[in-house]
């Protein structure tokens, strides 16, 4: 009998030695690299070709959210943390890009003479530098994180206290930018497709180019961080705190400091895909902060997989993209259609797409092939106690 | 002079109104092995938390190797040297047994330590001697929640000795398995006693008697009596509380 392993069902590979390893890894590693150049040089070329030029733009904005599905995946899927506002970490990102490109033209930005501010207020000020912008976009979301993360998680509030407090935070947030016209411009937000970067206007095809390639190697950034963080020793620790966290403390480790670092990293990557998204789109107001779209980010990773990593940017495209298409076409129907999708996700495929091609579904195709069915857990398959149950109590199947 | 290695003095713990330790007081030498009994309810299970800082005492103190416990939390004391099974297995259900043992024996447990740690081969050396000593090397590396019951008795076991701790406490150990199990869990146990001082609370008599030296009753959050089983199993109250009503032909 033919006995083969199957890539990633508990995360790591099980029990292969670590040539095995290294060679499954520069195999992930060369593959995604070719989705990423496919994505930056051929996808475009074939796009623009079909006169269908606008999805690149679309594209790019959906490869910068599916970074925030990455991070949401692996506190939510990992780690066990429901995160209902990561839209905060997505605009702060977005806010802090699109304050240093209000800045280019040397005067202070329009919108402040409608409120009769002639004086940039004070934390405006560094944001006239690009480096401090760039650390500002990942730094920012992390500290507040980490500050949120750690009163919380110090004083044990975990589970649906923890998705009910995030989400008070996001709706503080909102308020606050939504609130203060003199400082950020209010519910209008701030505009970034008329500001000029590096000479060209922001909305340039070239630049905006740029900004599509920098979607796909962030993308592809964050994705081997997530994998090297969930592979290693930690992401033993950050599952095992998901399945049982009282637990963790009886066997030496403190799991404040590890929900901390995640979610600190987590809103690393929200703040990273509300730049780019920003930029993408022309505009960041206080709407990233809706309460809605906070909770898209999950269903993003729900539906493409928890725990996956390639699920949460799978999901991510779908979601968008079926959200696209459909509100073109039936404008009144994506609500129904994403109540639907939900419903569906948690009834039907309880662990998303990627869960279920990675348990039932490999073997469901490869039954429509014709090939033999997928050995999990070749061990078992050795154990003389399982061979001695398969023999007398009839043939049972290897895996749920 | 024999250090106590554990030491306990007039430990109370309430809950709201209900007191489940009451004013305790208990020792254990180093090095020794001992088995607590005691109906259901009579605060074993508390002890050990209260020991473990799952929960903090309301009154009273707690020594390990003559510092008091009190102000520390629950990983700080398993960092000590204490290290605990619970009644029911609490093993990672989605990590393999070898993850399992991985995690609890890693010597290094800070965020910062984890990130860039790999288990030295020393350490994986460890692991698997270990995994042949609680008879789980053919499943080491299938999800943990795959494993029978009895085997996930015996691999949170295999978790405790990992850490390697000074003192085990463990809570039922056999709860749920088989004979045979049984006796392969206190031979374990007596091996491991060669080394480790250990607490075990226990239920099933058989078991106590193939591993007891010295034997602790509680009754309604305090000590009843102590002594070698055969004591204990003479002492009139204790026939009364405990073993009257389930062992009484036995004893
Ligand atoms: N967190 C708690 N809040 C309130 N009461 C509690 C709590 N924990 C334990 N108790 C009570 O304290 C008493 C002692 O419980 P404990 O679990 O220590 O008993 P035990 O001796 O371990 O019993 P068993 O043999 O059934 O395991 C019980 O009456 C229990 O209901
Ligand atoms: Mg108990």
């Amino acid at each position: 009998m033919t006995v083969e392993t199957v890539d990633g069902v508990v995360g790591a590979l099980p029990g292969l030695n670590t040539r095995q390893r290294k060679k499954a890894l520069v195999r992930e590693a060369a593959i995604a690299l070719g989705i990423a150049l496919v994505l930056m040089f051929i996808i475009p070329a074939i796009l623009t070709g079909l006169g269908q030029g606008i999805r690149v733009n679309q594209l790019g904005r959906f490869l910068a959210l599916a970074i925030a599905a990455l991070g949401i995946d692996l506190i939510w899927g990992f780690t066990g943390l429901l995160s209902l506002g990561h839209g905060i970490f997505f605009a702060l990102g977005g806010y802090a890009l699109a304050m240093h490109l209000q800045l280019q033209d040397g005067q202070i930005p329009e919108f402040f003479s409608l409120y009769g501010v002639s004086e940039l207020p004070g934390f405006w000020q560094p944001f006239r530098s690009l480096p401090f912008t760039l650390i500002a976009v990942v730094i920012a979301p992390a500290v507040v994180a980490a500050a949120i993360g750690y009163l919380v998680f110090r004083n044990r509030i975990r589970g649906v206290y923890f998705s009910i407090l995030t989400q008070a935070a996001l709706i503080v947030f909102f308020n606050f930018f939504n609130g203060q016209q003199k400082l950020i411009n209010g519910t209008n937000g701030l505009k970034t497709d008329t500001s000029t970067f590096f000479g060209l206007q922001v909305s340039d095809p070239r630049i905006q180019t740029t900004f599509y390639a920098f979607s796909i190697l962030f993308l592809l950034g964050g994705y081997f961080l997530c994998r090297w963080l969930t592979s290693g020793r930690i992401g033993r620790v950050l599952v095992a705190i998901r399945d049982d966290e009282p637990r963790v403390r009886f066997s030496g480790y403190n799991p404040t400091g590890y929900k901390v670092f995640v979610f600190a990293v987590s809103a690393a990557l929200a703040g990273v895909a509300g730049a780019l998204y920003t930029v993408q789109s022309g505009i960041i107001t206080p709407k990233a902060m809706d309460v809605a779209f906070s909770i898209e980010m999950v269903i993003w990773v729900a539906l493409g997989g928890r725990g996956t990593l390639v699920g949460a940017i799978l999901g991510t495209l779908i979601v968008n993209f079926a959200r696209t298409l459909l509100s073109e076409k039936f404008p009144e129907f994506w609500l129904f259609f994403q109540g639907a999708l939900f419903l569906i996700v948690v009834t039907v495929l309880p662990m998303g797409i990627l869960g279920w091609l990675r348990t039932d579904g490999i073997n469901w195709l490869r039954s429509l092939s014709g090939r033999e069915k997928l050995i999990t857990y070749p061990s078992l398959e050795t154990d003389p106690d399982v061979e001695y149950e398969r023999k007398n109590l009839g043939d049972s199947e290897s895996d749920g | 002079m024999n250090e106590k290695i554990l030491e306990i003095q007039n430990l109370t713990v309430r809950f709201g109104g209900f007191t489940a330790i009451n004013n305790l007081n208990f020792s254990l030498e180093q090095g020794e092995l001992r088995v607590v009994i005691g109906p259901n309810g009579a605060g074993k299970t508390t002890f050990m938390d209260a020991i473990t800082g799952k929960t903090k005492p309301t009154e009273g103190q707690v020594f390990f190797k003559g510092k008091n416990l009190r102000p520390y939390a629950e990983y700080e004391i398993s960092r000590m040297g204490i290290g605990r099974k619970f009644q029911t297995p609490r093993v990672y259900q989605k990590l393999t047994p070898r993850e399992n043992l991985e995690l609890s024996g890693a010597r290094k447990k800070n965020v910062w330590e984890s990130l860039t740690a790999s288990s030295s081969t020393a350490e994986r050396r460890t692991v698997v001697g270990l995994l042949e000593t609680i008879g789980l090397a053919v499943k080491a590396d299938i999800p943990a929640e795959l494993l029978s019951h009895g085997e996930k008795q015996r691999l949170e076991i295999g978790m405790l000795v990992a850490q390697s701790p000074d003192l085990l406490l463990v809570d039922e150990p056999v709860a749920g398995l088989t004979d045979e199990e049984t006796e392969k869990v206190g031979d374990l146990l007596l091996t491991l006693a060669e080394s480790h001082s250990i607490m075990v609370i226990e239920h099933d008599m058989e078991f106590v008697r193939q591993i007891a030296r010295q034997v602790t009753v509680l009754h309604q959050g305090s000590v009843l009596c102590e002594g070698t089983m055969d004591e204990v199993q003479n002492n009139p109250k204790v026939i009364e509380v405990y073993l009257g009503s389930e062992e009484a032909h036995a004893a």
